[in-house]
């Protein structure tokens, strides 16, 4: 797993609260994570607090998923 | 109307996680004032305070872990944590657990607090000034919300009845449980979970308290001896925190499932001073009409009062209380034993009625009356046994407990022994 990827699950951990064998890249920040709505804007304010980067809200829309937040991520960094 | 009994209680208090606990601690002389080390109050005309007991769990401290994960706990002011653990404590005290349908839609919440998430909001404010807008928490506002300690409480719990809260300062607790026992005496709800939470020890409440001369600075060295209604050396409340939280619920309903009932709530009587933002009517009329319309609705007279949970607040209110009580029971004030029970907790403001209700209960259970400590050198004269120092066993079949609030908001409840009647 990528640097990025790291840094995604352990703020997914932390804020969700959730085991981290759960948390795989493809798992679903609110079918299969627990979060509800309120809990994925926290999120994106999460990864891009960490990361510097900034997530309008219609990509924040589309990151459903810690793959799709990684992706993002690396993206916006690259 | 309906009757109204009290099933169960919960408390998280400056003396311990639990009602029992804290109960036993009270009448022992257990006094929770403290320094605050927490924040820095070097600069803070106030650096005292009744601090709950935080620790693991055991020999009654509070461990927050065990009444709200950690990652929701983040999301809430502590006041939300306090009303969680008391609001569980008093369901599971009163076996009530309802699952079906009917049951849940009977079942409602009425919890208030004084001022809500107040440190939550100055950091809020703190992270829209130096990082912006973007970075305001999602959950900055249902963290901070009054009546959230309620919406937590009934998702938690699935009740689906009436849900309210109450804010009127430091008669926030009596006027929940005095305004939850209205809607249940009507019909619009069996059972509700009724009671007060406050999360207020932080700077700027430290501060802005002391900016309105209300707390206690003259005893920064020697914090036990800070709170000391009716005494001569009083200067001011101690701050507390805490929640306090019955179970109400309608006679028939409790007795139909077997429950355990504590008192029953016989009388509630409310009024407004019209006077000071801060100050009491120094005739202590407010007080005066307020107990009198609790007694009027109870159908009982100041002759059948035997102790009172005094507003006591340990400034120099206590005496325009004291007075208003002296008038209400003219002659049989040398029956009544009345006590700030603040001398040992503090001040918990949107809690204190609710916590000073539940004592009030205890005090009726146990026939006995808690202490009022640090009353060396009385103020005023009085023929009422304010039970100083040490608890004093007596027969209490019929308590009144008293809250008043700044803005001139005024809350009294009888309780009453419930004899199977």
């Amino acid at each position: 797993m990528s640097d990025i990827a790291e840094r995604v699950k352990k703020i997914v951990i932390d804020h969700l609260g959730v085991d981290a064998e759960k948390v795989s890249e493809g798992a679903s920040f609110i079918d299969d994570l627990g979060a509800d709505s309120l809990d994925t804007v926290e999120l994106v304010m999460a990864f891009e607090e960490e990361f510097g980067v900034e997530i309008p809200d219609d990509a924040a829309d589309s990151i459903l998923t810690v793959g799709d937040a990684v992706k993002f991520i690396e993206k916006a960094q690259a | 109307m309906r009757r109204v009994v009290i099933t169960g209680t919960g408390m998280v208090s400056p003396l311990g996680c639990g009602t029992e606990v804290s109960w036993s601690r009270l009448l022992a002389g257990g006094n929770a004032a403290r320094k605050v080390t927490e924040f820095e109050v070097e600069d803070l005309p106030a650096k005292i305070a009744c601090r709950i007991p935080f620790g693991d769990g055991s020999d009654g401290t509070f461990n927050a872990d065990d009444w709200m994960e950690p990652k929701e706990q983040r999301k809430v002011d502590p006041f939300i944590v306090y009303a969680m653990a008391a609001a569980d404590m008093a369901l599971a005290d009163s076996g009530w657990k309802p699952e079906t349908d009917e049951d849940q839609i009977a079942t409602g919440v009425l919890i208030g607090s004084g001022i809500g998430g107040l440190e939550g909001i100055v950091d809020g404010g703190y992270t829209l000034r130096d990082k912006g807008p973007r970075r305001l928490s999602p959950f900055f506002i249902p963290g901070r919300l009054i009546n959230l300690a309620s919406g937590q409480v009934s998702i938690r719990h699935k009740l689906r009845g009436p849900n309210h809260s109450v804010v009127t300062a430091c008669s926030t607790g009596a006027h929940a449980i005095g305004d939850a026992s209205r809607l249940i005496a009507l019909g619009d709800a069996d059972v509700m979970v009724a009671g007060g939470t406050e999360s207020p020890i932080c700077r700027i409440s430290l501060a802005g308290f002391a900016a309105c001369k209300a707390l206690s600075t003259q005893h920064n060295d020697n914090p036990q001896k800070a709170s000391r209604p009716y005494d001569a050396d009083r200067d001011g409340f101690v701050m507390g925190e805490g929640a306090g939280i019955v179970i109400l619920e309608e006679l028939e309903h409790a007795k139909a499932r077997g429950a355990k009932i504590y008192a029953e709530v016989v009388g509630y009587g409310l009024s407004g001073d019209a006077f000071h933002i801060t100050a009491p009517s120094e005739d202590g009329d407010g007080a005066y009409r307020c107990m009198q319309m609790a007694l009027k609705r109870a159908g009982l007279t100041a002759a059948d009062v035997d102790y009172i949970n005094a507003h006591g607040t340990s400034t120099m209110a206590d005496t325009i209380e004291l007075g208003a009580v002296e008038r209400l029971v003219g002659d049989s004030a040398s029956r009544i034993s009345m006590s700030s029970t603040k001398s040992a907790i503090g001040h918990l403001l949107g809690a204190a009625g609710a916590v000073e209700a539940i004592f009030s209960t205890l005090a009726i259970r146990d026939n006995i009356a808690p202490p009022t400590l640090n009353l060396d050198n009385p103020s005023v004269e009085t023929r009422i046994d304010l039970v100083p120092h040490v608890a004093r066993e007596r027969e209490i079949d019929v308590a009144l407990s008293n809250s008043f609030g700044f803005g001139g908001t005024n809350a009294s409840l009888v309780l009453r022994r419930y004899r199977g009647d």
